[in-house]
C-alpha cells in the first residue's frame, strides 16, 4: 500500500506555549480507512487541522500525494475534504447553494449532477431547497459532509463523526464511508471509541498527549488487545527455561523468580492447563499467580485514566 | 489564479446583500437621501453659496462619500467577521486559495456593494439638487479606490476584531467622527486657521475634497493630493492583508 499522506515529526506548539503535537510520523495508505483514536485532548483535531492548512505547524513536514501542504497547498488541499468536529455552517443558505459554494471555493466547475448524487445519498434530496436553520441537527451534520464532498475529494477527513450523533445517522454515515471506499477514496476518522473504530478502520492509530503510541492494522491489533499475560512467581529461581514445559511464548524474568506467559484469550486452547500440568510433572512449585492484561490495554487503560 | 473560487466567495457575499436587501441597500440609500431634503431642499437654500455652488449641491459629494465609506468599512468588516465568528471560516482556509484571492472575493463584494449604493445615492440627490459632473472620469475613480480602499479597511477590522464590540468600535470612535469632520458639510477654508491645519491631517478631507472637485471643479486641496492620499491609504492596508495571511493572525492557530 503506497502512502498518501506522510507526516514527519510533525510539532505543534499553541501561542500559550502547550505542546499538542510531539514529533508525530505517521503514515496514510491510499484508499484506506484510518482511525484516530484517543481521548479528548490528545491533539487528533489540531493533527487534522495541520493536514487540512487551518493550524501551522512548528515543526515537522506533512506531504499529500507527494505536495508538501505548505508549498504546494493548492495541489494538497484541492484532494482533501475535512469535515470538521464543530458544527459550522452558515444557517441562512439553502443545503443546495451551501454545497454548490464549496465546489466552486475549491475550483471545480460546477456539476448539478454530482451534486444532486451528493444529497441522495445523503438523504438530503428533498431538503436541498430548504434554509439549513430550518433543518434538524443531524441532517446538518449531513449538509456539512455533502459541503466536504462537493468537490469530489480524494482523501476525507471525518473529526468525530458520530460524537452526539443518534443511533439512524450513525449507521447511514457507515453507509455513505463504505460507498465512498469502494470508489478508493482514503477516509481518516477521528473517534475516542473503541467498537467505532474496530467496526470500521482498516488500520488503527493510537494517540495520546501529542503522540502516537500504536499505528496497527485493526485485527492485528484487536488480537493484541485479547492477549493476556499469565505471571507465575516460583518458590525457587530456575538458572534456565527447563524443556519439558512444552509450550510457545513462555519466558524466564525478575532473576529466575518469574516465569510470563503471553495467552490469546479468544484462541480455543489457551495453553494454560498443559502448562500447569507440564509445571507439576517437573516438579516446579508454584508460590503465587496472577494475568495481566497486555501492554496495548495498559495503554488503553492509561488513556482512559487521563481524561479524568 | 483559483478564479472560480473568487467567484464563489464573490457571488456567496453578493447573495448575502440580496437576502438583506432592506437593511443593505434601502435603509442606508434613505437615510442619506433625507439629509438632501433637509439640508439641500429645506434648509439649504437659506444657506448662502460655497464656492460658487449653491449649499444643496455642494453637500451631495460629500454626503456620498460618507454612506460610501461607512458602507464599506461595515459591509468589509462583516464579510470576513462572520465566518470567524461561526466558525464557517475553516472551509475557506482550507480552500485550495490563496490569502489574495480570498480578499478579493470578500473586498470585490464589499466595494460592489458600495458602489451600486454610491450610484443610487447620487441618483436620488438629482431629484432634489441640481448635480452636475465635470470630471466623470475622476469621479468614477474617486468612487472606485474609495469603495476598495475602505472596503479593505473593513476586511482588516474584520479580522482583527474578536468579538461584536471591537468590531464596531472603530466604525463608531474613529471613522465617523473623521467622516463628520472631514467637510461634508463645510468648505474647510471657513475654519480658523488652526483647525484648517489640524483637518489636514484628516485622510477624509482629501476624499471629499477630490470627489467634491470632480463634480464642480472647486477643492479644499489639489486633487493630485487627494488621490495620492488614497492610493497610499489603499496600499497601507494592502501591506496589513498581506501581513495578516502571512502571519496567520487571528485567522490560523
Ligand atoms: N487554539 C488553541 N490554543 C491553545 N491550546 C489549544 C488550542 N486548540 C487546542 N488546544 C489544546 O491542544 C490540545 C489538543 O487539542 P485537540 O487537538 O483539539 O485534541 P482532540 O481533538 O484530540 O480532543 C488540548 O489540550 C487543547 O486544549
Ligand atoms: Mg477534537
Amino acid at each position: 500500500m503506497s502512502s498518501i499522506i506522510s507526516i514527519k515529526g510533525l510539532s505543534k506548539t499553541y501561542a500559550g506555549g502547550f505542546e499538542a503535537l510531539k514529533s508525530v510520523d505517521l503514515d496514510i495508505g491510499e484508499g484506506e480507512i484510518f482511525a484516530l483514536l484517543g481521548p479528548n485532548g490528545a491533539g487528533k483535531t489540531t493533527l487534522i487541522g495541520v493536514v487540512c492548512g487551518l493550524v501551522t505547524p512548528t515543526a515537522g513536514t506533512v506531504t499529500v500525494d507527494g505536495h508538501d501542504i505548505i508549498r504546494d497547498f493548492r495541489a494538497t488541499r484541492s484532494r482533501i475534504g475535512l469535515v470538521p468536529q464543530e458544527m459550522s455552517i452558515d444557517m441562512f443558505t439553502t443545503v443546495w447553494s451551501s454545497v454548490s459554494f464549496s465546489r466552486g471555493l475549491f475550483g471545480k466547475p460546477p456539476d448539478p449532477a454530482y451534486i444532486e448524487q451528493v444529497l441522495r445519498d445523503l438523504s438530503l434530496w428533498d431538503k436541498k431547497d430548504e434554509q439549513i436553520r430550518t433543518l434538524s441537527g443531524g441532517m446538518k451534520r449531513r449538509v456539512m459532509i455533502a459541503k466536504a464532498l462537493a468537490h469530489e475529494p480524494e482523501i476525507l477527513f471525518l473529526d468525530e463523526p458520530t460524537a452526539g450523533v443518534d443511533v439512524e445517522l450513525r449507521q447511514s454515515m457507515w453507509q455513505v464511508i463504505g460507498r465512498l471506499r469502494e470508489h478508493g477514496v482514503t477516509i481518516i476518522l477521528t473517534t475516542h471509541y473503541i467498537e467505532e473504530a474496530e467496526q470500521m478502520a482498516d488500520r488503527v492509530g493510537v494517540i495520546s498527549r501529542g503522540e502516537i503510541v500504536v499505528v496497527e492494522e485493526t485485527g492485528t491489533l484487536m488480537n493484541k488487545m485479547g492477549r493476556k499475560q499469565l505471571i507465575l512467581y516460583l518458590s525457587e529461581p530456575l538458572a534456565a527455561l527447563p524443556a519439558e514445559l512444552g509450550v510457545n511464548g513462555l519466558e524466564l524474568s525478575a532473576g529466575g523468580t518469574e516465569l510470563h506467559f503471553d495467552y490469546d484469550t479468544h484462541a480455543d486452547r489457551t495453553g494454560i492447563t498443559t502448562l500447569l500440568a507440564n509445571l507439576n510433572r517437573a516438579g516446579l512449585s508454584v508460590r503465587d499467580l496472577e494475568t495481566r492484561q497486555s501492554s496495548l490495554e495498559e495503554i488503553f487503560v492509561d488513556l482512559v485514566g487521563s481524561q479524568s | 489564479m483559483n478564479m472560480r473560487a473568487v467567484a464563489s466567495i464573490y457571488h456567496a457575499e453578493m447573495a448575502r446583500t440580496g437576502r438583506t436587501l432592506m437593511q443593505s441597500v434601502l435603509a442606508p440609500v434613505i437615510s442619506t437621501s433625507l439629509y438632501f431634503v433637509v439640508f439641500g431642499a429645506a434648509i439649504g437654500s437659506r444657506i448662502e453659496e460655497i464656492d460658487g455652488v449653491g449649499y444643496g449641491a455642494f453637500i451631495v459629494p460629500g454626503l456620498v462619500m460618507m454612506m460610501i465609506l461607512m458602507q464599506s468599512v461595515s459591509n468589509g468588516s462583516i464579510g470576513i467577521y462572520f465566518p470567524k465568528f461561526n466558525g464557517t471560516v475553516y472551509e475557506i482556509l482550507s480552500a485550495p486559495i490563496s490569502a489574495f484571492e480570498i480578499v478579493i472575493g470578500y473586498v470585490g463584494a464589499a466595494a460592489t456593494k458600495s458602489l451600486i449604493l454610491g450610484a443610487l445615492v447620487l441618483a436620488t440627490a438629482a431629484f432634489f439638487v441640481p448635480l452636475e459632473v465635470q470630471h466623470p472620469l475622476a469621479m468614477l475613480a474617486f468612487l472606485v479606490l474609495t469603495s476598495l480602499t475602505f472596503s479593505l479597511f473593513g476586511f482588516i477590522i474584520g479580522i482583527w476584531a474578536d468579538n461584536f464590540e471591537q468590531l464596531s468600535v472603530v466604525p463608531m470612535l474613529i471613522v465617523t467622527p473623521l467622516t463628520f469632520l472631514g467637510g461634508s458639510f463645510y468648505s474647510i477654508s471657513v475654519l480658523p486657521p488652526f483647525w484648517q491645519t489640524v483637518t489636514l491631517f484628516n485622510p477624509v478631507v482629501y476624499l471629499i475634497s477630490g470627489f467634491r472637485w470632480s463634480f464642480y471643479g472647486v477643492s479644499d486641496v489639489d486633487v493630485g493630493i487627494s488621490l495620492l492620499a488614497v492610493l497610499g491609504f489603499f496600499l497601507l492596508c494592502l501591506i496589513i492583508v498581506w501581513w495578516m495571511f502571512r502571519t496567520g493572525y487571528r485567522l490560523k492557530t
